[in-house]
């Protein structure tokens, strides 16, 4: 049995161990330490906790039993899950701790030890707490179910909107105020159950209903966004049990997910108020700015063998990936092909747009998985300077991010977009399924310029014919 | 329909009209190909690979020109060549139909259609795969540079030898079109210090990028004349230019002059004065030498030494690059009879709704239908006028400072908020509160020094982490009993247990699939 003080000491530890791990991820190298630190730190939380003075040994066998099962179930989608479905199992794993975090306060709430030996004012800021904390997980419960949803294509990508959606919301959000109030006065434990219960309900349709308005391309500001809701709910969590590791590992992981959700925003230029509120693309049609309605010039197609050509006289490659590369999984196809082209002394290079892909970090993670060398992974910022001594730059299934309208066009929805500037290559080659424009629904100018190729069909199957044309 | 290729019969003329490799696509489109025996031979592609190309070889012209209904030509037709032609024939090749009226009539009075590829509307973006003018111009450019290296005496690159410091050559290339910026890239590559000048300001980027310095006139006029060309300059800007060639002259050992003006004899740009400032040994091209040339000493179709400078007037610069400059034409040839045979069924149709056809067309079933309209263009998309969008600030970093208001206005809503927490929290909430804040902001550092390529890992190991919610449950399950208390244990322990479940499944899955994915950043 461990004692107050040393269960204290220890959360301490596993705190500092938490950060260490975060810190860590600054860098490929002290990435693997990182993730270490950070299950030595779970590891010595938990057993504090277990064997700690607030558990009794009957628990045990409960506590046992439930990670054994809890535990083989995340270890085996760990391992089976495949890089390109990344974003999904996140969204599923937002859910669980939403869902855990809702379970946890409604248990804190019924059980009359919690609130032992606090006065009227303490009572009342705990029951704010379990409030807040059940409110936090269930939206973000639902929300990342339906994110999850999107991700897997279970539900379509379009945005829905409901007529008077920010007025629904507005009448969620004084509902939840209103049985709050109820709530605190509540005589009993039942009469607060149902305000409890009401406010849940409202909390898990305001999470459908938001994450529903988003459409498929701004999933990776809502990915991030679920996370960083996560974090607070075990933070809110934190607070109803006055337990400080709680705490400030709900602040590492809501902050974390903020930042994200902010570079994410940034990398699209918009505010994160106009994602959240949702319905960009897909749904209303967009106005473009009058006179330039259609590009001018000619759409010019180029065959796999001509490509494969283009590459092989090329000193300079850059390859920007984007989310359609995943869909075709043809991160493999994209690594055999860098390593054909380095070995004949080509220098090979990607460029990666913060929001390409469907979560923060998307593609690195895919390339990564094909065994591209990270050191020749490159941020936007870090390769957009080169394109102009490139000789030939490849978009993968991507479109807005590589729109030259962002800067070229004022009026365009996405204007001040940060793109990669792919089109400053002596060619560009556009690998694409069809014409069609991109998330955005606006027209891609550099589909038409004069240095620009089409290579149109699957990702993975016209990789896979330039291979071997490299070879040949 | 049969595509025939008759030899070239100028004096001089090595080029043909396509190669073997042209031949095998224009079978793809549905022709025959018929090419007349010999017609490659200069141009180092002889009648075995026509052959096996799969186009058949016809001897002599009369039979070839007889039995072709589409003829591909280089050089301007002659006057024989054009008798041996079939009534109502399709032409396509070099016409000038400005320069030559009674070719017109001739061709006219045999009913043909004619294309002139000289008279393709360049300004068309998808007319720029059949632009053969620019593709010959293109290599003109080069070998004129190369010519220039021939007749040179010394090094183009500077090199630091056993034997002492060679300087590179200097090189001014007069007019940056296709042939100029040609010669500039090629002069470039060799190692040579290149310059450039031309009257439209806008091909200064262009120079650049090539590796060249742009030269300009100290003088305010705006040179650009409509589809590509040049203009005629006012007087005073004449008077600037002039006196900038002159400096130019005395300074650089090689001068490639490309400056031609439609319709106009070629500009004098250097005087006889400028040629005999230049150091001994050096050239000049004078790519303009058929219109008259650009320097007042140029011979055409020769190379002379004057005041001990090499002149080289060379008019056949393509057919001194002969297989090169006939895969060019070959090829746009080709994309022409592209756009002529959409269906890919070896008919020709001349599509006179077409802007691109329009404009090359010059003589339909016998009609001199030149010179065409000019072709609708879209408006120039007011390009000039949309600037910039101003670039964000630059991803990765905090981002610029923000405006002093909008700092102002955080703080003050924040001290607020503290203010209201402090008036009314208890103290023991403040204590967490305290360790909430500070564990915001060492998030706030820590997370924005991780590596953008690490943002999924990132949110897999926070998925880990927050698992933490676990201990929430795990004090639940079974705490040590306190007497006089009822407990619904059933619902509380059913409640944790499954919480515990759930956070298990990030605890193990979260760390589980970040360990993979790190494992995975390889250099």
């Amino acid at each position: 049995m461990i004692s107050a003080s040393l269960a204290t000491v220890s959360y301490i530890g596993a705190t500092i161990l938490f950060i260490l791990s975060l810190g860590g991820l600054s860098n490929p190298e002290t990435s693997r330490r990182g993730n270490l630190y950070g299950m030595i730190g779970m590891t010595i939380a938990v057993l504090a906790t277990v064997f700690g003075p607030r558990v009794t040994m009957a628990g045990l066998p409960w506590i046992i039993g439930a990670m054994v099962v809890g535990g083989s179930i995340g270890l085996y989608a760990a391992r089976k899950v495949q890089m390109t479905q990344m974003p999904e199992l996140v969204a599923l794993m937002h859910s669980l701790v939403g869902l855990a975090a809702c379970l946890v306060g409604f248990s804190n709430y019924i059980d009359p030890m919690a609130s032992l030996h606090l006065s009227s004012a303490e009572k009342a800021i705990h029951e704010i707490e379990v409030y807040v904390g059940i409110l936090i997980g269930a939206v973000t419960f639902s929300g990342s179910l339906i994110a999850f949803g999107k991700l897997s294509g279970k539900i379509g990508g379009k945005p829905l909107l409901l007529p008077g959606r920010h007025f629904l919301n507005l009448i969620g959000l004084l509902l939840v105020i209103a049985f709050g109030y109820q709530f605190l006065h509540a005589e009993s434990i039942d009469a607060g159950m149902f305000a409890l219960t009401v406010m849940t309900v409202i909390a898990l349709l305001f999470g459908i209903h938001m994450v529903m308005a988003i459409g498929g391309a701004d999933m990776p500001v809502v990915v991030s966004m679920l996370n960083s809701y996560s974090g607070w709910a075990a933070a809110a969590t934190g607070f109803m049990l006055n337990n400080d590791l709680l705490i400030v590992t709900g602040a590492l992981v809501g902050s974390s997910g903020a930042i994200l959700s902010y570079i994410m925003c940034r990398a699209m230029n918009r505010n994160f108020v106009s994602v959240i509120a949702g319905g960009f693309g897909g749904g209303a049609p967009v106005k473009k700015s009058g006179g330039d309605a259609q590009p001018a010039g000619e759409v010019v197609p180029i065959s796999a063998v001509e490509t494969a050509e283009l590459l092989r006289d090329a000193k300079n490659v850059i390859i920007v990936p984007g989310y359609g590369m995943a869909v075709a999984q043809a991160q493999h196809a994209v690594n055999e092909i860098t390593q054909v082209l380095r070995e004949k002394g080509v220098n090979v290079r990607f460029g990666i747009h913060p929001v390409a892909g469907r979560m923060p970090g998307h593609m690195n993670v895919l390339l990564a998985e094909a065994k591209v060398p990270y050191d020749i992974v490159m941020e936007m910022d870090e390769i957009n300077a080169d394109f102009p001594d490139t000789d030939v730059s490849i978009v993968i299934g991507a479109n807005d991010i590589v729109n030259p309208a962002a800067q070229e066009e004022p009026g365009s929805p996405i204007a001040g977009m940060p793109v990669l500037e792919v089109w400053k290559a002596k060619t560009s080659i556009v690998m694409k399924r069809s014409m069609a424009s991109g998330y955005a629904g606006v027209d891609n100018p550099l589909f038409y310029k004069e240095n620009n190729r089409m290579l149109f069909g699957d990702a993975k199957k016209m990789l896979d014919e330039v291979l071997l044309a490299l070879k040949a | 329909m049969r595509i025939g290729i008759p030899a070239e019969t100028n004096a001089g003329e090595k080029r043909v009209a396509t190669v073997p490799e042209v031949v095998e696509k224009l079978i793809k489109l549905g022709f025959t190909v018929a090419v007349q025996s010999g017609a490659g031979d200069a141009a180092n592609c002889s009648d075995e690979a026509y052959r096996s190309a799969g186009a058949e070889i016809i001897d002599g012209a009369s039979k070839l020109w007889a039995e072709s209904d589409i003829v591909f030509k280089v050089a301007v037709p002659t006057r024989a060549e054009v008798e041996l032609m079939r009534e109502g024939g399709i032409l396509i090749g070099f016409i000038w139909p400005a320069q030559n009226p009674e070719l017109m009539q001739q061709l006219a009075a045999k009913k043909a259609t004619v294309l002139a590829i000289d008279a393709l509307p360049r300004q068309l973006s998808r007319a720029q795969k059949m632009d053969a003018l620019t593709s010959q111009a293109g290599v003109a450019g080069y070998r004129a540079v190369i010519e220039a290296a021939n007749a040179f005496g010394r090094f183009f690159n500077g090199q630091i030898t056993a034997a002492g410091k060679v300087p590179p050559a200097k090189v001014f290339i007069a007019g940056a079109g296709v042939a100029g910026l040609a010669a500039i890239g090629t002069a470039a590559g060799l190692g040579a210090i290149v310059r450039a000048n031309d009257t439209r300001a806008e091909v200064a980027d262009q120079v650049k990028s090539l590796g060249g310095e742009f030269v300009k006139v100290e003088y305010e006029e705006e040179g650009s004349g409509g589809g590509g060309y040049a203009k005629v300059m006012s007087e005073g800007f004449q008077q600037a230019q002039r006196e900038m060639y002159a400096k130019q002259a005395r300074e650089v050992d090689i001068i490639v002059t490309t400056a031609l003006i439609p319709g106009k004899p070629a500009p004098r740009l250097i005087t006889a004065e400028m040629v005999q400032s230049m150091k001994p040994g050096s050239v000049i091209v004078d790519m303009a030498a058929e219109r008259g040339g650009n320097c007042e000493l140029t011979v055409p179709g020769e190379a002379v030494v004057k005041h001990g400078v090499t002149i080289i007037g060379y008019t056949d610069l393509n057919s001194r690059l002969a297989k090169q400059s006939s895969t060019l034409y070959g090829t746009n040839l080709f994309r022409l009879a592209e756009e002529l045979c959409k269906a890919k069924d070896g008919i020709i149709d001349v599509n006179m709704e077409d802007d691109a056809i329009r404009g090359l067309t010059v003589i339909k079933d016998g009609e001199i239908t030149w010179p065409a309209p000019a072709p609708k263009m879209p408006a120039p998309a007011a390009k000039p006028a949309a600037k910039p969008v101003a670039a964000p600030a630059a991803h990765g970093s905090a981002g610029a400072p923000a405006s002093a208001g909008k700092v102002v206005a955080f703080f003050t809503a924040v001290a607020l908020l503290f203010l209201l927490i402090g008036a009314y929290a208890p103290v023991a909430f403040l204590g967490h509160f305290t360790v909430f804040v500070l564990a915001c902001f060492v998030g706030y550092m820590v997370v924005w020094n991780v590596t953008p390529a690490l943002h999924t890992p990132l949110m897999s190991v926070t998925n880990a982490i927050s698992s933490i919610i676990a201990i929430g449950a795990l004090v639940q399950i079974a705490p040590p009993t306190m007497l006089g208390l009822t407990r619904p244990e059933g619902w509380i322990l059913g409640l944790a247990v499954v919480a515990i479940a759930l956070t298990a499944v990030n605890m193990f899955g979260g760390f589980a699939v970040t360990k993979r994915m790190l494992s995975m950043f390889r250099k």
